[in-house]
């Protein structure tokens, strides 16, 4: 019996994502990634006493972009509160966050699941906080605190209960991080803690609209591992209450070597966080003109680029949904078409497929950023112009790619190099052809008596002599001449 | 509703402090005095009053994203009790973080 039959499991997910700014949110130390222990640490940072944090203006308008991003309500005035817990990476006793005024609220995004259906996950609010610093308990005996991620900024993104499964909760996570790797406002990277996934659980009978017990899930560092803790969990509720138990409401963690949830031990008080607005920070007050000069900037996003390459660029829905998933691809992809001389369809689905193949191919390989891929879009475009304008065949173009990759050449230079052009002259062909025939009689008896599948034997032979340097359409054109 | 002693404990366990029990009445006599002036405060009509975030009438007071240097790995750890050459030290600590 699957759980789907009788049970429906009802989630929202937390996620904290770090904002791409060169310095934290109250002070001016760096935000750098991999610095040595306790290196980008300053007084206040280390809330010393009688320090004074001053909010990062940067970080209001990465949160703005991030709200406008995703249809939610901008707030005018959002204020900042003090989060009180004692935990040793917290030097100041309380984490900087916003509680009761957010910046944004009331939000959604539209989530594409593989069926083809949409799903419309709600966003109850995105608020700016700063991330706690690092234990490390491993070392020895006690445990070791490094303060550098202390007072890097993040924004928290906190979903409706909406989500329905664990699939379209990983969907969901993979929709946020592209908009906001789309908006150059977060690296989007789950490894190094840059985008951080927490999950609210709960299941309750088909047909029930009251809420079950919800159970909160953390620890889930990959999309692989947000999908199959969630199933976990929904799986040991779903046996508790078949069970008769009552779930209760708890954390668990998500222990990815044995695949499972465990409750995390936890002071019964460890939920009193004693909000209060902070002291030391004055209000955000954000005007229209505000809003309006961040909407100006933002960039194109995922679901408007992707509508395009369909509607203007006419690519299949398979083509579009590659191209854009990542920012990266989809601006060099962007890079290849601006550099075609030949600005048509047929040219568009050739850039396409070189992209999606070859380049992705490579990387996926060489596993670096797109930034410093051998070949640059303008070098793509130039080979698919050369086979465009019959320079080189597609065949030969192939290895002209791999030449680029190898000395990061224009593909002009390697075609002159190697001497590449392709032989379009008839002339020189029908001259070469003739040979074959004159050769190849007894195959050319066979084409005669009605074995046409001979003919590609004649294409491959010319091509043979011509070291594959032959023009395919003409010599498909002789051949069909010579062969009546 | 006054504060009882069971409250004065639970405060106290979530600032880590501890008191003796005749601490723990003088608190709670302290608490409910406080509490007992917020309850005349509250007597006043606020309705027409924006709540105060903040006793300075400031907004918008923001530092540019740029970075600064801040303190030398050793001199950020001097004051600490307990460290090593890069991390300051504490008691183990493990699954009672938030």
């Amino acid at each position: 019996m699957s759980w789907n039959e009788i049970y429906e499991p009802v989630i929202g997910l937390e996620v904290h994502a770090q904002l791409l700014t060169q310095s934290k949110a109250f002070c001016s130390c760096s935000t750098k990634f991999g610095n040595n222990p306790n290196s980008n640490v300053c007084p206040v940072c280390l809330g010393m006493p009688g320090v004074l944090p001053v909010l990062n203006k940067q970080v209001v308008d990465f949160t703005i972009r991030m709200g406008l991003a995703t249809h939610c309500t901008i707030a005018p005035k959002s204020v900042f509160a003090r989060k009180n817990y004692f935990y040793p990476d917290l030097p100041k006793g309380y984490q900087i966050s916003q509680y009761e005024e957010p910046q944004c609220q009331n939000g959604f995004v539209d989530v594409e699941l593989p069926d083809g259906t949409v799903k419309r996950v709600g966003l109850t609010r995105i608020h700016i906080e700063e991330d706690a610093g690092k234990s490390i308990h491993d070392l020895d005996i006690d445990t070791f605190v490094d303060v550098n991620r202390c007072g890097v900024p993040l924004m928290e993104i906190v979903s409706e209960p909406d989500i329905r499964s664990p699939q379209e909760a990983a969907f969901y996570l993979i929709k946020i991080r592209q908009i906001a790797t789309y908006l150059g406002i977060c690296d989007g990277n789950m490894e190094e803690g840059s985008l951080r996934c927490d999950a609210n659980v709960s299941v309750r009978k088909k047909g029930e609209t009251k809420l079950g017990t919800k159970v909160e899930v953390k620890n889930m560092n990959s999309f692989r591992f947000v999908e199959k803790a969630i199933e976990y969990e929904i799986s040991r509720q779903i046996d508790a209450l078949e069970r008769g138990e009552k779930i209760i409401q708890q954390t668990m963690l998500w222990d990815s070597s044995e695949g499972i949830c465990l409750p995390m031990r936890s002071k019964e008080e460890a939920h009193d966080y004693r909000y209060f607005p902070d002291p030391d920070l004055v209000p955000v007050i954000i005007s229209e003109k505000w809003i309006d000069d961040v909407s100006t900037l933002l960039p194109e996003l995922p679901d408007m680029r992707r509508n395009r390459y369909i509607n203007e660029f006419q690519l299949p829905r398979y083509d579009a949904d590659v191209l854009t998933a990542e920012r990266g691809l989809s601006d060099y992809f962007e890079g290849v078409v601006s550099g075609l001389k030949t600005k048509k369809t047929d040219s568009y689905k050739m850039a396409s497929n070189w992209t999606m193949g070859d380049v992705l191919r490579v990387q996926h390989e060489r596993q670096g950023s797109l930034n410093d891929f051998p070949i640059s879009p303008k070098n793509l475009s130039a080979l698919i112009d050369a086979i465009l304008d019959g320079t080189i065949s597609g065949k030969i173009a192939k290895d002209v790619f791999e030449e680029m990759i190898r000395t990061r050449e224009s593909p002009e230079e390697i075609i002159k190099r190697l001497g590449l052009v392709q032989v379009s002259d008839p002339a020189l062909l029908e001259k070469v052809i003739d040979e074959i025939l004159v050769k190849q009689s007894g195959q050319v008896e066979a084409y005669k008596s009605g074995k046409t599948q001979v003919f590609g034997f004649f294409v491959g032979e010319t091509m043979k002599a011509m070291k594959g340097k032959a023009n395919p359409k003409i010599v498909n054109e002789l051949l069909k001449k010579k062969l009546v | 509703m006054p504060v009882t002693i069971h409250e004065v404990e639970h405060i106290a366990q979530l600032a880590h402090l501890e008191f003796s029990s005749e601490e723990k009445k003088k608190l709670m006599q302290e608490m409910n005095q406080i509490l007992g002036y917020m309850e005349q405060l509250n007597k006043l009509d606020t309705d027409a009053v924006e709540p105060l975030s903040h006793v300075i009438e400031l907004k918008n007071v923001f530092r540019a994203d740029v970075v600064e240097p801040g303190l030398q790995t050793g001199d950020a750890l001097k004051n600490a009790p307990s460290k090593t050459d890069e991390f300051f030290k504490v008691p183990k600590v493990i699954g009672e973080k938030e």
